[in-house]
């Protein structure tokens, strides 16, 4: 009978974790949480940062540079090994709402930001702007599962059809004229987009909304599709285009890049099919005057090679912290990461800015007390 | 309050100095415990009423109709919930379709002397494992292992039934069935697990009566055992569809997330806690509003479905 009971209560037990175990997952909000703490064996140059103590700064936002983001904190702190940020890739609405509540010390954000914030923040921090900058850019692709068919191209008028649902077959004639000498399947178009809210489904929203006379479902982080199946993240878009012959989804070009997915070329506003790489994304601001806020949005890029979609994402700042050597600590960081560290961004695929946008930056954040 | 008396009064017999300590012991638990429970109604009234001020502005723009709506806009901000309701409810349904039968025949068979106890200990020890997998990795193993295992064969009923509503769609890759099917095997354990117990906790002098009478096992187990543990087994079942309606990492990753209606079941779909995971993040004013208000019809039927539970349970305890 003990060892009845003893197996009963062993039973109710392991339920019980894993009832609480299984919530406790389901409950967690899926951020990916890097601090970069300082390695111990690694070169150190003390001057290089702000003062002699460590500096702690944190912050929260966007996911779509957060790669980029970790990569260059964690370089930072290899050279200045007295600066340690910490970054969470929250997503920007959650970063930007934790930048208004003043809990971080920078917000990042994939979109900027809009008046309503703008104003709540002038009134928390007496009438003060908030400093907004770009810190890089990147461009999103159409990326495409479709055996044998190595080199895809998508005239406005075909991806415009195929995210609205009038063009559902891969044998459509508004594709098959722009691919001439290439067999196009008579399949289905599995359409593919982010069912979290994103940066980058605004971006591309942004775009469509912009290049697509058909496309009424307007741009923000999350639309409401009219076909397609939603996957959540990144990762999960990915996962499900190698699965899915015949799918056709949008992602960053350096994820693409990363998860050797193939991507299709793109009419862009000229007429031209571009295929996308950093050198025809970095065209899309080309001639663009950048407002005092550099809430800069290019949804059509007017240059004739310019990859049409490509977007800034920005870091947020506060225009005075109580401790200066954060404020120095911030100011060094910005300057680091705008011109050493532009060889990390281009070897993860994105779009370092370019140097006359990099300086006004550098200028915006000199100022913060 | 009554049985407390007589614990009382043995107290005041003990109550000579030699046991005032035990006194002033009993009565800290006591006051300790009543706190406790006090706590816990408190935090669940604070949830309530955080969920409910925040979904007030979606209530007060949608009121009931957001319940029978099936827009989904964040650009134009006009929600609606009947898609999510609908596949919360329809995926919860077919998990337990696959879950009953399989989940009380194995807790049958656990509980009866199949085999020798030295392998049904394992066995039933590895079925609660299943329960210690986080939903996380069920959703991995759903969309790179089991999905593309059972594609072939959800593609040939396409072809042999195409012609019944449910099956008439070509099986997407991430859909509503083959994300109930993984929902089953999620919530197996909680009916296993409960019902075995219930099934082994039965007093024995039943069967030996049944067996006396001249039934044989099949007979003991469908006529006399299962209808004598049939509050456990509903109960069991009942906890099972509590987990499935609440389930979210697993059916965000594997039902295709559109928030449309497709009578397909091999059709993309979405839940409600799938769609507040998927879009909290980024969510704010009546998007995010909306999002709280559907977290509380998802309280509200998960409170309809305990309420049920209590009932039918208490029913069948009523027949015994």
């Amino acid at each position: 009978m003990t060892s009845l009971s003893c197996l009963k209560r062993r039973a109710f037990l392991a339920t019980l974790t894993a009832a609480s175990l299984g919530l406790a997952v389901s409950c967690a909000p899926t951020s990916t949480d890097v601090s970069t703490s300082p390695t111990s064996g690694a070169p150190t140059s003390p001057q290089a940062g702000g003062g002699g103590s460590t500096v702690t700064l944190s912050g929260a936002g966007a996911s779509f540079p957060a790669p980029l983001y970790q990569r260059w904190f964690a370089d930072y702190n290899k050279e200045n090994s007295n600066v340690q940020i910490s970054y969470q890739s929250v997503g920007s609405g959650a970063g930007v709402e934790q930048f208004l509540a003043g809990t971080v010390d920078f917000g990042a954000s994939d979109a900027p930001l809009k008046d309503e914030e703008r104003e709540k923040f002038k009134a928390a921090n007496n009438g003060a702007d908030p400093i907004q900058v770009p810190m890089t850019s990147g461009s999103i692709v159409f990326a495409y599962n479709l055996d044998g068919v190595d080199e895809l191209k998508l005239s406005r008028n075909a991806y415009c059809g195929i995210v609205t649902g009038e063009i559902s077959n891969w044998n459509d004639p508004a594709i098959a004229s722009s691919n001439q000498g290439v067999t196009l399947p008579d399949e289905p178009i599995q359409w593919v987009y982010r069912s979290d809210g994103s940066g980058t489904t605004f971006g591309f929203t942004t775009h469509l909304a912009a290049a697509c006379p058909n496309w009424t479902a307007g741009a923000d982080k999350s639309v409401e599709w009219a076909t397609g199946t939603g996957a959540k993240g990144n990762e999960g878009i990915t996962a499900q285009l190698q699965q899915t012959p015949g799918a056709l989804g949008y992602v960053e070009f350096s994820y693409a890049r990363e998860n050797g997915l193939k991507m299709a070329a793109i009419e862009n506003k000229a007429g031209n099919i571009i295929e996308p790489s950093p050198e025809s994304g970095a065209l899309a601001f080309k001639g663009e005057t950048v407002p005092p806020d550099f809430a800069l949005i290019v949804a059509d890029p007017s240059d004739a090679q310019a990859y049409p979609i490509t977007t800034l994402t920005w870091m947020l700042f506060y225009p005075g912290y109580s401790d200066a050597a954060k404020a120095d600590a911030i100011k060094n960081v910005v300057t680091w990461a705008l011109t050493d560290g532009k060889a990390g961004a281009e070897e993860l695929g994105y779009i370092p800015i370019d140097e006359e946008l990099a300086t006004k930056v550098q200028d915006a954040v000199a100022q913060i007390k | 309050m009554t049985s407390l008396t007589t614990a009382q009064q043995e107290t005041l017999i003990e109550s000579s100095s030699k046991f005032s300590g035990v006194r002033l012991t009993d009565r800290i638990f006591y006051w300790l415990t009543v706190i406790l429970a006090i706590g816990i109604g408190l935090v669940l009234i604070w949830i309530t009423y955080s969920l409910l001020s925040i979904a007030i502005p979606a209530i007060a723009s949608f009121g009931l109709g957001f319940l029978a709506s099936s827009t989904w806009n964040p650009v134009q901000d006009v929600y609606g919930a009947f898609p999510q309701i609908y596949g919360t409810i329809l995926s919860s349904f077919i998990a337990l379709l696959f879950a009953i039968p399989l989940g009380v025949g194995v807790a049958i068979f656990l509980s009866e002397n199949f085999l020798p106890r030295k392998i049904l200990t394992p066995i039933a020890f590895t079925v609660e494992l299943l329960a210690a997998i986080p939903s996380v990795v069920y959703g991995m193993w759903g969309i790179f292992i089991f999905i593309p295992a059972i594609l072939p064969l959800l593609k040939w009923v396409n072809n042999a039934f195409g012609w019944v509503p449910i099956f008439s769609t070509s099986p997407s890759t991430r859909q509503l069935f083959a994300a109930s099917l993984v929902l089953a095997i999620m919530i197996l354990p909680t009916i296993i697990a409960i019902s075995r117990d219930t099934m082994i906790s039965i007093p024995p002098q039943l069967r030996q009566g049944a067996y006396g009478l001249g039934a044989t096992r099949w007979e003991t187990i469908t006529k006399v055992l299962v209808p004598a543990g049939l509050s456990g087994i509903i109960g069991s079942i009942m906890l099972a569809l509590g987990r499935a309606l609440g389930e979210t990492m697993a059916l965000a990753m594997l039902v295709g997330n559109s928030n449309r209606i497709n009578i397909s079941w091999f059709a993309p779909a979405s839940t409600i806690s799938a769609l507040i995971a998927n879009q909290f993040g980024e969510a704010s004013g009546l998007q995010k509003s909306a999002l709280f208000y559907e977290a509380l019809v998802l309280m509200l039927l998960t409170l309809a479905v305990n309420v049920l539970a209590e009932f039918i349970v208490g029913r069948f305890q009523q027949v015994e």
